[in-house]
């Protein structure tokens, strides 16, 4: 029956359920990519890191709660059938996403802000961890005999074509409306969150239209449901060891490799190497376009020569470059290095008047604006703030009043200096070239894991078993990239070096990576299995 | 490759416990470490980090248990196998 699908019927299969995929990461991932006005949205505004930091702890919540979603909408799944749950998932990915977007902002409604923004991040959470694991079986359960691992593929360019379409909405809105109306309290940041009701609308509308999964439609006429899933995947010990085996040999390094590669050198090439705010999202806009098709490129490849090798192979190269690919990015990015002519270099400076602080009369803002052109065509842009104090001239303490100025005289303080650097054509373009080689390590990866984890285990709690070790390995340890690299990164800082070693938080990644390839290679089978319908 | 299996399962089972002592051991020095204003965002990090990572370690655990028992000796070949 599974070798003969009509190629039009799969290709309805796959587009109804990819696009419902790819609109549940297209709203899991606003949320990270506009994590910076967030902060400053639902947190109190001195809170400087410490509100980047527990926005960075939200959106890590999101993916923590995945695999308690993979084990409610799992077990859901595998009950009453794959069609109704991921449907279920996709309103409750959308109506929250939606309800993010209208929460009024930490000046409006205080510490409530926060706490309605992080319930609604953990229904995204939950939503999504039913629903990859039901498209994933769902489309696996209709591939042919021998194509599994090149249909179920398609579903797997959702989750980096949903990151692409959140970058560019986001990039279209920001553009439009420029960065002051964009990151308003009801500026254009809130748009990308309402409009995923409009997608979601579309996508629910094309899913009622799906027929159930035609293994699990004949393991119910049969009388053949498990009973309980979560005590046939999790209580039985010959299941469950196969269980932590996708998770520990394959799914927890999938998981760091991917958000390194989409998510982590995006934070660094914007927050370290300090390039600006568009560009460096055109920079993983292109890189993510350019090495989609190395999904199914992959995905087919697993289907001639299994999926282990290719999946041990992409973790091994991320292992052995990560360190030199983001020495690289650095170095690129750097003034110092960067080929120049002192001499010929321009500098246009514009100094401000002074700004009095509105609540302390006696501190005053004097803002500098310095950009720098070189020859290759990078504009490095130096925004310096002075803050100065009015103190008095006799004993040195704060005074005092503006009344009388004879009394007083300025002492300055320890400038903050905001650097945004927009790069010439070649360095843009090795930019562009070295997050390209880390989202292909990412399709070697992910491309064939769909295939791998459905051929693990049995029909009747496909969902729940594949689920759980899926959203620990993407949720957990993936998710947790950008939170424990940062983090970590802080743990360096020390007076003496006030930035830290930048490249520390990559030694996560790679730590988990390596731990998970020496399980895989020895661990795991290469085996193909043709038949899933048992 | 079986020995190898089983002698790496071990293994597992002694790094398992060691994260977690590490992870306790780290905690305790950077919340000690964090000052006044700080140390409320430390102890949160690092209560969302324990929490996390202990039931993965106890999972790692469990792996390295089965591995070194020979139960990853043999995959099985087909669904009837993880029914038994």
């Amino acid at each position: 029956m599974n070798g003969t699908k009509q190629p039009s019927k799969i290709a309805f299969v796959i587009g109804a359920s990819s696009v419902g995929t790819l609109i549940e990461w297209y709203d899991f991932y606003i949320f990270g990519m506009l994590a910076t006005i967030l902060s400053k949205q639902f947190f109190p505004a001195d809170a400087g890191t410490a509100a980047l930091l527990s926005t960075l702890a939200i959106f890590a919540a999101g993916f923590i709660v995945r695999p308690f979603g993979a084990l409610v909408f799992g077990r859901l799944g595998d009950l009453i059938g794959r069609k109704h749950t991921f449907l279920l998932t996709l309103i409750i990915m959308g109506g929250s996403t939606f309800a993010i977007g209208l929460v009024p902002g930490f000046k409006t409604i205080g510490w409530l802000a926060p706490i309605l923004v992080l319930i609604l991040r953990l229904l995204q959470g939950l939503a999504l961890g039913g629903e990859y694991g039901g498209a994933a079986t769902y489309v696996a359960e209709h591939a042919p005999e021998g194509q599994r691992g090149f249909w179920t593929s398609w579903i797997q360019t959702t989750a980096t074509l949903g990151l692409f379409l959140a970058l560019g909405v986001i990039i279209l809105i920001r553009s439009n409306q420029g960065v002051e109306q964009f990151s308003a309290e009801w500026g254009g940041w809130r748009y990308p969150f309402w409009i995923s009701i409009i997608l979601v609308g579309v996508s629910v509308l094309i899913r009622m239209k799906m027929s159930e999964s035609p293994m699990f439609t004949k393991l119910k006429s049969e009388g053949k449901t498990s009973k309980n899933p979560l005590k046939e995947s999790f209580g039985n010990k010959a299941n469950f060891k196969m269980v932590l085996l996708a998770l520990f040999g394959a799914v927890m390094g999938q998981g760091v490799v991917w958000y390194t590669g989409q998510f982590y050198a995006q934070s660094f090439i914007e927050t370290v190497c300090k390039i600006d705010f568009i560009q460096s999202r055109n920079i993983m806009l292109v890189a993510i376009l350019m090495a989609t098709p190395c999904f199914v490129l992959f995905g087919w490849l697993s289907d001639k020569v299994g999926r282990k090798w290719i999946m041990l192979i992409g973790m091994l190269a991320a292992v052995l470059t990560y360190r030199p690919i983001y020495k690289e990015f650095i170095n690129i990015t750097s003034a110092s290095n960067r080929t120049q002519i002192v001499d010929l270099r321009l500098t246009n400076t514009i100094t401000a008047f002074p700004i009095i602080d509105t609540k302390d009369k006696t501190k005053l803002y004097i803002k500098q604006q310095s950009d720098t052109t070189y020859l290759d065509g990078s504009v490095f842009k130096y925004f310096k703030t002075d803050t100065m104090i009015l103190v008095s001239p006799v004993d040195g303490t704060r005074p005092l009043t503006l009344i009388n100025p004879d009394m007083i005289k300025y002492k300055s303080p320890k400038p903050n200096v905001v650097v945004e650097k927009t790069m010439g054509r070649a360095a843009y373009w090795d930019l562009i070239w070295l997050v390209f080689i880390q989202i292909v390590y990412v399709t070697m990866v992910y491309g064939p894991i769909a295939a791998f984890l459905v051929e693990m285990f049995p029909t009747k709690i496909r969902y729940t078993s594949m689920s759980l070790p899926y959203h620990i390995g993407n949720g957990v340890f993936g998710g947790l990239v950008p939170f424990l690299g940062t983090l970590i990164v802080e743990f360096t800082k020390s007076p003496l070096h006030p930035n830290g070693d930048v490249l520390a938080g990559l030694w996560y990644p790679i730590g988990v990576a390596a731990v998970c390839f020496v399980i895989g290679i020895i661990y795991l089978q290469n085996k193909i299995d043709k038949d899933v319908m048992d | 490759m079986n020995s190898i299996k089983k002698l790496l399962g071990y293994v597992w089972m002694i790094i398992a416990p060691a994260i977690i002592c590490f992870l306790v051991y780290e905690a305790v020095t950077k919340i000690t470490a964090s000052s006044e204003a700080t140390r409320s965002n430390v102890i949160l990090q690092w209560v969302i980090i324990l929490l996390i990572f202990t039931p993965i370690c106890v999972g790692f655990f469990i792996f390295g248990k089965y591995a070194s028992e020979d139960a990853y000796a043999h995959l099985p070949s087909n669904s009837e196998e993880l029914e038994n």
